[in-house]
């Protein structure tokens, strides 16, 4: 059995009136099924819009220019509006960052669950309202607050609603974008928590896109590291942390402060992330690499495979 | 015998509650959101001392009732030995030279219009310390010393031609040109990607000892506290519950709602084993907060007295302070 998601050379451009910003450059990944995967990125790394590509929901200017995205089997790229429309939601759904303004104020709770179950699906509305009275209870709400409105939810209970939504038709895989961002960090662990024990339950597929790779740490199996658009580090989880192999991994490391260190010293990046219409020439690192070599400022730097599994971008490991 | 710089006691601020027309009629009666409500500490000269909690804790009001931007329900503030509650007028402005402050969000505390030389020339323009070519010539070194190089072109430049980090540090260049004995930072790195945060926060401290400026530094983000307090107050609901020694405060939590945001923060460690202590519910509005101990509705140590009777902040040595029914 292939990949759950597989991701070949995509790239995702935004025509812009100053230029193409390149959000995505040629990136390649796969994830398997049950997995969670980490999407790391900085602000403008071109994460969210990895994540959006999947669902084709890609706003304009922007469009996927090239490269191949395949679930279970399908090449998602390619097909026709209509047939994306029964994937989206039903086998691949989406928890967005800000809880707020992701529901819609004026429908109830519980009507966000059962319209999702029926458009989707061919049951009664008693039959969906009992399912989504027990997703509810699955995240954590009770029953009584069934016919409450989004207003009278807290951020925290509202991105339990939200997670109860992509639940609701059983997907294959739940692309979550910054779900604990806009939280405080105790709602943030209940919140993560959450996420774990649910993932046992349904055992779907999660993409965990965020900036936080603390988050990542405990959360996911693999890591995927953007910067600039593209992938510097693909690994499983542990790797990442034991034995960084991208330059920029290691430094990304040394900045977090970690709370379970005494004198901890923190290491910064020096310079500021490029200008995706204009991107450095070569490797897109080069400008802030500690390591760079006259190759990296000519060359973009293959995907190299070091072991099995951990592939890197970098002339270091070729 | 440590020398302070400010004190608060009994600070206050409460927040009238917008209501419409007819709820107004209604009920008759004001509602107010207790932001602050009954705070004492002291800062000591040279420290940072940081004031850490969640989303709607107070910390931010505390940091502007400090520097005066907004005026107290009740209480005072000493700076240094002298009552500054109540000044106005050119006592208040004179004040504002020694005591600045570094906000948030540097999208949103930069003038778009105004080029980045004149934004940090103009507190030299104001306080009458520097004019023409003097004035210029002081800007270019401070944005040349908080690395914003060259300072010739960064002086024409306008904010939004500048990326979230270089605009903090214009925000630092435009707090530290009056040389200002006390700075309150409000999350000064939280809108700052992780690759560049650690420099400001570097930043921040050479300046400190360069200028020997104490900070109020106000974060949510306990790790990024720990790397840079002497001490650390924590608030919830308007109230400081606990108050210690940097590391005293990591290795001995006494409040159960500092213990539990210490776990809760994440580790970037996928080893790390911790026994998470996961707090139930979410923080109770401030316009109605629980009676007795504002945490007792949460905390999983809660005992008959805690719903009644409000527990005082006590010293339990070491100038390690804790409310809590638990401790003392």
């Amino acid at each position: 059995m292939g990949h759950l998601l597989e991701i070949k050379n995509l790239k995702v451009y935004y025509y812009t009136r100053r230029g193409a910003v390149r959000a995505v450059d040629g990136v390649s990944l796969y994830m398997d099924r049950g997995e969670t995967l980490g999407l790391v990125g900085e602000s403008g790394s071109g994460k969210s819009t990895l994540g959006l590509s999947i669902l084709r929901l890609i706003p304009p200017p922007g469009k996927i220019v090239d490269g191949k995205i395949v679930f279970d089997g399908m090449d998602i790229t390619s097909m026709p509006e209509d047939e994306i429309i029964k994937i989206r939601g039903k086998r691949i759904s989406m928890v967005f960052q800000d809880p707020m303004t992701s529901l819609d104020p004026l429908m109830k709770i519980g009507d966000h669950l059962i319209e999702t179950i029926m458009v989707h699906e061919n049951v009664s509305r008693e039959e969906a309202e009992k399912r989504a009275k027990e997703l509810l209870e699955s995240v954590g709400i009770l029953p009584d607050r069934f016919n409450d409105y989004p207003h009278q939810f807290s951020g925290g209970m509202r991105q339990r609603v939200m997670i109860a939504l992509a639940l609701a038709l059983n997907p294959d895989l739940i692309i979550a974008d910054e779900p604990t961002t806009a939280l405080d960090v105790i709602i943030q662990a209940q919140i993560l928590e959450l996420m774990k024990e649910l993932k046992k339950k349904f055992n779907a597929g999660i993409i965990l896109i965020t900036h936080d790779i603390s988050i990542v740490a405990e959360m996911a199996d693999r890591i995927a590291l953007m910067y600039a658009g593209q992938l510097m580090e693909f690994s499983d989880a542990l790797s990442i942390f034991e034995e960084p192999l991208h330059p920029y991994t290691e430094a990304l490391l040394q900045s977090i402060p970690n709370i379970q260190l005494s004198d901890q010293k923190l290491r910064y990046i020096p310079g500021s992330p490029p200008d995706l219409i204009n991107p450095p020439s070569g490797c897109r690192f080069h400008p802030r690499c500690p390591y760079v070599m006259d190759v990296c400022r000519v060359k973009e730097p293959p995907m190299i495979e070091v072991e099995k599994g951990r592939m890197v971008k970098c002339f270091k490991y070729s | 015998m440590v020398e302070q710089i400010l004190s608060v006691s009994g600070l206050k601020k409460y927040f009238p509650v917008q209501k419409s027309f007819v709820e107004r009629l209604l009920s008759g009666k004001v509602d107010y959101v207790k932001a602050v409500d009954g705070i004492d500490f002291e800062i000591r000269k040279g420290e940072i001392f940081t004031l850490a909690g969640e989303t709607g804790c107070g910390k931010t009001t505390t940091g502007r009732l400090i520097v005066r931007l907004i005026e107290p329900t009740a209480g005072k503030i000493v700076f240094e030995g002298r009552d500054i509650t109540h000044l106005r007028g050119e006592e208040l402005r004179k004040l504002r030279r020694r005591l600045q402050i570094v906000f948030q969000d540097p999208y949103a505390s930069l003038n778009p219009r105004m080029r980045v030389g004149d934004a940090v020339k103009h507190p030299l323009e104001i306080h009458g310390i520097a004019e023409g070519g003097e004035a210029k010539k002081l800007v270019l070194e401070m944005l040349e010393r908080v690395g914003l190089t060259p300072p010739e072109q960064f002086y024409n430049a306008y904010p939004h031609q500048l990326s979230g980090g270089e605009r903090q540090r214009v925000a630092l260049a435009r707090a530290m040109i009056l040389k200002p004995d006390f700075v309150v930072a409000d999350e000064p790195v939280s809108m700052i990607d992780v690759s560049l945060r650690a420099r400001i926060l570097e930043l921040m401290l050479e300046l400190k000892r360069e200028l020997d400026v104490t900070y109020l530094f106000i974060t949510h983000d306990l790790a990024v506290a720990k790397y840079i307090s002497n001490r650390i107050a924590v608030m919830y609901l308007g109230k400081i519950v606990e108050i210690a020694e940097t590391r005293e405060f990591f290795t001995n939590p006494q409040h159960p709602y500092t213990m539990a945001l210490i776990s809760a923060i994440p580790v970037p460690d996928p080893k790390a084993k911790r026994k998470r202590m996961i707090l139930k519910g979410e923080t109770p509005n401030p316009i109605n907060p629980p009676s007795g101990c504002r945490f007792h509705t949460r905390c999983p140590y809660k005992m008959d007295i805690c719903s009644v009777e409000e527990p005082q902040l006590l010293d339990i040595g070491n100038g390690h302070y804790v409310a809590c029914h638990r401790v003392s």
